[in-house]
């Protein structure tokens, strides 16, 4: 009784859980929501005699793959938002009919099938005595082999990640005395503008204010700034709203100019960054 | 009872099938092909217990073993993929197509 209750209310979570992982349009909640299916079915691993299996689970995919995804998310960007346009004509509707039309056929073939009552592993397990030695017993006797690939597995697959992920230095890493020249002969020596006298919150999103009460033209951050216009949420304060518009036509106005320049890609780790408001 | 699973882990599957041919993020689509995963492993571990034999939940730790690389190796990928087209969206990467 106990677990057809457990397996009904993880069943509801986790098939809407999955839903919300298809059809959420943020990269983030699409990796929350893959955590919550696997935490249910961690849940239902435990249930069905597989304690090794649930904990590994939690371990290595709630606690492992989980965090990889969203570390990659974070460098890839948050708000890398999915392209609405179809590269194939109608591919979408048809995609979702041969989904459904899959789901249905296994679904039917699957309950079209009748099984006695489980078996139940009290029966195999007892001989090692437990869940776990049971398994430790397989995996070193009749899938050692199995086993051993594994191991050779894990380590091209780290050594691969490193290839992938490395990159070759092109110019010389930058020193301490690079930056502070860089910074000295840049447009903008001092640190920029924090939040002003009278201002009421030191957020970072909240520009500076200058002793007079007008905005600072310096303080504005950028990046939350095209965001907030992009998202719709511009401040209240009209003068502020406006400013930002005007900061932000002038950066893209910069921007087209400075287009045929150097290449955004390799300056990360050559000057910093210069927040220039001419 | 054992149906009820076989039945949740067929639908988890389709799930992530139509994710994979719907999405366009290719992060996302990795997600759905995790999810795919994990439901052949709840399939595993329901007919290790329907059938008394602990091969099932075997597989199913080996499957999780074989994810765990293929996510690193996939995500480095989709990492190297962004850093020089600036673009995590499958449909970016058609350089083989002409």
């Amino acid at each position: 009784m106990g677990e057809t209750i457990t397996f009904w209310i993880l069943a509801v979570v986790s098939v809407s859980a999955a839903l919300g992982l298809v059809f959420s349009r943020k990269a983030v909640y699409s990796a929350l929501m893959l955590g919550v299916v696997m935490l249910s079915l961690a849940v239902l691993y435990a249930v069905q005699d597989a304690p090794f299996l649930a904990a590994v689970q939690i371990i290595v995919y709630t606690g492992a793959v989980m965090m990889l995804f969203l570390f990659v998310l974070m460098l890839v960007g948050v708000d890398s938002a999915d392209s609405l346009v179809e590269t194939i004509k109608g591919q979408r509707v048809w995609a979702a009919i041969a989904g459904l039309g899959f789901a249905f056929l296994l679904a039917l073939g699957v309950g079209n099938a009748t099984f006695a009552a489980p078996t139940g592993l009290a029966k195999a397990t007892e001989a090692a005595g437990g869940n776990v030695p049971s398994l430790a017993h397989l995996i070193f006797t009749r899938y050692v082999f199995a086993f051993e690939v594994t191991s050779a597995l894990l380590i091209t697959a780290a050594l691969g990640a490193m290839v992938l992920a490395h990159r070759e230095r092109i110019r010389p890493k930058a020193t301490q005395r690079d930056l502070a020249r860089a910074r000295f002969t840049g447009p903008q020596p001092s640190p920029l503008p924090g939040p002003g006298t009278y201002a009421l919150h030191n957020a970072i999103d909240m520009p500076a204010l200058l002793p007079d009460g007008t905005v600072a033209d310096k303080s504005i951050n950028r990046v939350l700034a095209r965001h907030e216009m992009e998202g719709g949420f511009t401040p209240t304060d009209p003068v502020k709203a406006a400013l930002i518009k005007q900061v932000l036509e002038r950066d893209a106005a910069q921007d087209r100019d400075s287009d045929s320049g150097d290449e955004p890609v390799q300056a990360e780790d050559a000057a910093p960054r210069q927040e220039d408001g001419k | 009872m054992t149906t009820h699973y076989l039945v949740l882990s067929a639908l988890l599957f389709a799930i992530g099938a139509i994710g994979v041919l719907v999405r366009r993020n290719a992060i996302v689509v990795f997600m759905c092909v995790e999810l795919m995963l994990n439901a052949c492993n709840l399939a595993f571990v329901t007919f290790a217990r329907q059938q008394g034999n602990l091969d099932g939940q075997i597989i199913a730790f080996f499957v999780m073993v074989v994810a765990a690389a293929e996510v690193v190796i996939g995500l480095a990928i989709i990492v190297m993929i962004f850093r020089t087209r600036r673009s995590a969206s499958v449909d970016d990467a058609n350089l083989l197509k002409y």
